[in-house]
């Protein structure tokens, strides 16, 4: 991982800011996710948050009890350290996340906005195919559903995770976002901007590419499915999320799981290491989704 | 019990914070002004993360079910008590069926309301502080409206006597321009040269859009220096690939318009970040009014510590005082 090159900045007097990379790419964020479990292990007095993020992390502190100084040290020191430790295993969770593609309420939303947009004429999923070179939406949605993404942010507002597709660099779909954000995006929807998709927590404006609607929330603030007992969201940095394309018969039954309680998240435990995933992206892919299916 | 009349503009109940939950996205909210809002708790004698009456602009009209302890301190949001004027930064005495009410805003923007005992609203992730955007914490996750009751919480610690008074020279100084310290960084050096001049060196008008999440500003026009942009940061050259946002950063979409991010922040996006503001200032942030102008003055980090280092004697002169 030695090839990177990393900015350390204060933010005010309460933050540090470290880019570990300008661009994207998996490396760097297995980096930056060893780096902060690291420091999350140390448990220093006077941290207040530790934000992994894509191609960065961030960290507040006290500085009345941590001294900005020393805590600069402790984070180049725990660069160091990680550089040394390429085998560094990560435990994380590999998660079925069901996506209903084409829905009639983001097809509504996204028709709502399209002077909004590069394309007026066609769908967000028609254009988006279009220019990664699919020859038609089936082939995208298959593109996307058939490797994983790993979580590799959390943020913006409670509980929405960017997420990275695991595989080579030349097969990861890159959109623009919208030339002007839409005032409304529903819940749930499930989107796509730059090299990220995300799924939106809550209602609210957005600028992501609209492709359709999971229907399993990822955030809950009432608490009262099983998966967010510990927490009112429900990605963790690190998950490994795979989209599986559902029909409308499948998303109204999870639906009235979710209303009446009782539904859960297929989901299963896994180890790995950032190398085994860099060396090859797809062995892994079809190694996580065998896990996550047939174990 | 507190009964609300009338709600004002934006009346929340704020606490120091929910701290320690940025990783999922979750912004620490809390009182704006935590100046104000302590030396508030101080006057009457409350645990110092007790939660108060956030204020903003417009004041609400409040009547007291018993008899009370109640303090106002913060911008000039000149306060009644049954139609009479009352000072601020003073321990006053409400009794049961007294009416609070506010005249309109002079100077400042926000005014802190502690009571006996801080108000009580159930613990939403170790806060009592309202978080609007997804309506957790505070009073059913809202700023106030007509017909709430407030009930109250029991985090008295001392007596503080009615009509005591912080000294004068440790009220702040409100006004309608406003030099606000920051440090340079995070990644400013996406700015060209002569922007990050022209970010120093403009009066900057603060626009309409200016609350709890944060503040935009209007003036000159900002350049990033031209590049390829690298995979995954977007297509702008103000994108960046998808980072964190500290609070107090400043972040200028296309170059337009920079934002200062406060406590209900969205704690990251693709926007670079080109200074933060100094945590002493984001108490007087708090006091700034839409169409006020703000110039944004660059000191050291050991300034920073320095300014926060004062903020805290201060505090603590107030304390002692009480």
């Amino acid at each position: 991982m030695g090839h990177l090159e990393t900015r350390y900045e204060y933010g005010g007097d309460e933050f540090i800011f470290v880019q570990l990379s300008e661009a994207m790419s998996l490396e760097a964020n297995f980096k930056g996710m060893a780096i902060t479990r690291q420091l999350k292990g140390r448990e220093l007095e006077g941290i207040l948050d530790i934000c992994p993020s894509n191609a960065s992390y961030m960290v507040r502190f006290d500085p009345d009890v941590l001294s900005p100084d020393l805590l600069m040290k402790e984070l180049q020191q725990i660069e160091h350290a990680v550089e040394e430790l390429d085998d560094i295993v990560i435990t994380s969770r590999l998660v079925d996340v069901p996506v209903y593609f084409e829905d009639p309420w983001t097809h509504e939303a996204l028709m709502r906005f399209r002077d909004r947009h590069q394309a007026p004429d066609s769908t967000d999923l028609e254009y988006s195919a279009k220019i990664n070179g699919y020859s038609s939406k089936e082939a995208f949605i298959e593109a996307m559903t058939s490797a994983p993404f790993l979580v590799s942010m959390i943020g913006f507002v409670p509980g929405l995770p960017w997420c990275f597709q695991m595989v080579r660099r030349e097969k990861q779909i890159e959109v623009p976002k919208y030339v002007r954000p839409r005032t409304y995006t529903p819940e749930r929807a499930f989107g796509f901007g730059g090299a990220f998709s995300v799924i939106y927590p809550v209602q609210g404006a957005g600028g992501y590419q609209l492709f359709g609607i999971a229907p399993a929330p990822i955030y809950q603030k009432e608490q009262t499915l099983a998966d967010f007992q510990d927490s009112i969201v429900f990605p963790k940095q690190g998950d490994i999320f795979r989209y599986r394309s559902i029909t409308r018969d499948e998303y109204d039954q999870v639906r009235a799981q979710v209303e009446d309680g009782s539904f859960v998240y297929h989901k299963k435990e896994i180890s790995f290491t950032p190398s085994e995933v860099l060396a090859d992206p797809e062995a892994f892919a079809e190694m996580a989704l065998g896990r996550l299916y047939h174990d | 019990m507190i009964s609300v009349i009338k709600p004002g503009l934006q009346t929340t109940v704020q606490d120091k914070g929910r701290i320690g939950f940025y990783e999922i996205g979750m912004p620490p909210s809390g009182a704006m002004d935590k100046y104000a809002f302590t030396v508030a708790n101080l006057l009457v004698g409350n645990h110092p993360n007790a939660a108060v009456l956030e204020i903003t602009y417009l004041g609400p009209v409040l009547q007291f079910g018993k008899r009370m302890r109640i303090s106002l301190a913060g911008g000039q949001i000149p306060p009644r008590i049954n139609g009479q004027p009352v000072p601020m930064w003073t321990t006053l005495e409400v009794r049961e069926g007294d009416e609070l009410s506010f005249d309109f805003v002079q100077l400042g923007a926000r005014v802190y309301l502690a009571v006996e005992g801080g108000i009580d609203v159930p613990l939403v992730m170790n806060s009592r502080s309202t978080y609007t955007l997804i309506g957790i914490g505070g009073y059913e996750g809202r700023a106030l409206a007509a017909g709430d009751r407030l009930q109250l919480a029991d985090m008295h610690e001392k007596e503080v006597a009615v009509g005591t008074q912080i000294d004068p020279r440790l009220i702040p100084a409100y006004s309608r321009s406003h030099e606000i310290r920051v440090v340079m960084g995070l990644c400013s050096y996406r700015l060209t040269d002569e922007s990050k001049q022209t970010f120093l060196n403009t009066e900057w008008t603060v626009t309409p859009e200016a609350n709890r999440t944060g503040y935009r500003h209007r003036g000159e026009r900002l350049q990033f220096v031209e590049r390829e942009q690298p995979f995954g940061a977007g297509s702008n050259p103000s994108n960046v690939t998808d980072l964190g946002y500290p609070i107090g950063s400043i972040q200028v979409p296309d170059g337009v318009e920079p934002i200062v991010l406060l406590h209900d922040a969205v704690t990251g996006g693709g926007y670079a970040t080109i200074a933060t503001v100094i945590s002493a200032d984001l108490d007087r942030m708090a006091q700034i009014k839409t169409n006020e102008k703000v110039r944004f003055v660059p000191v050291t980090l050991a300034d920073a510590l320095e300014a926060r280092r004062e903020v805290q004697a201060r505090l603590s002169q107030v304390a002692s005082a009480i």
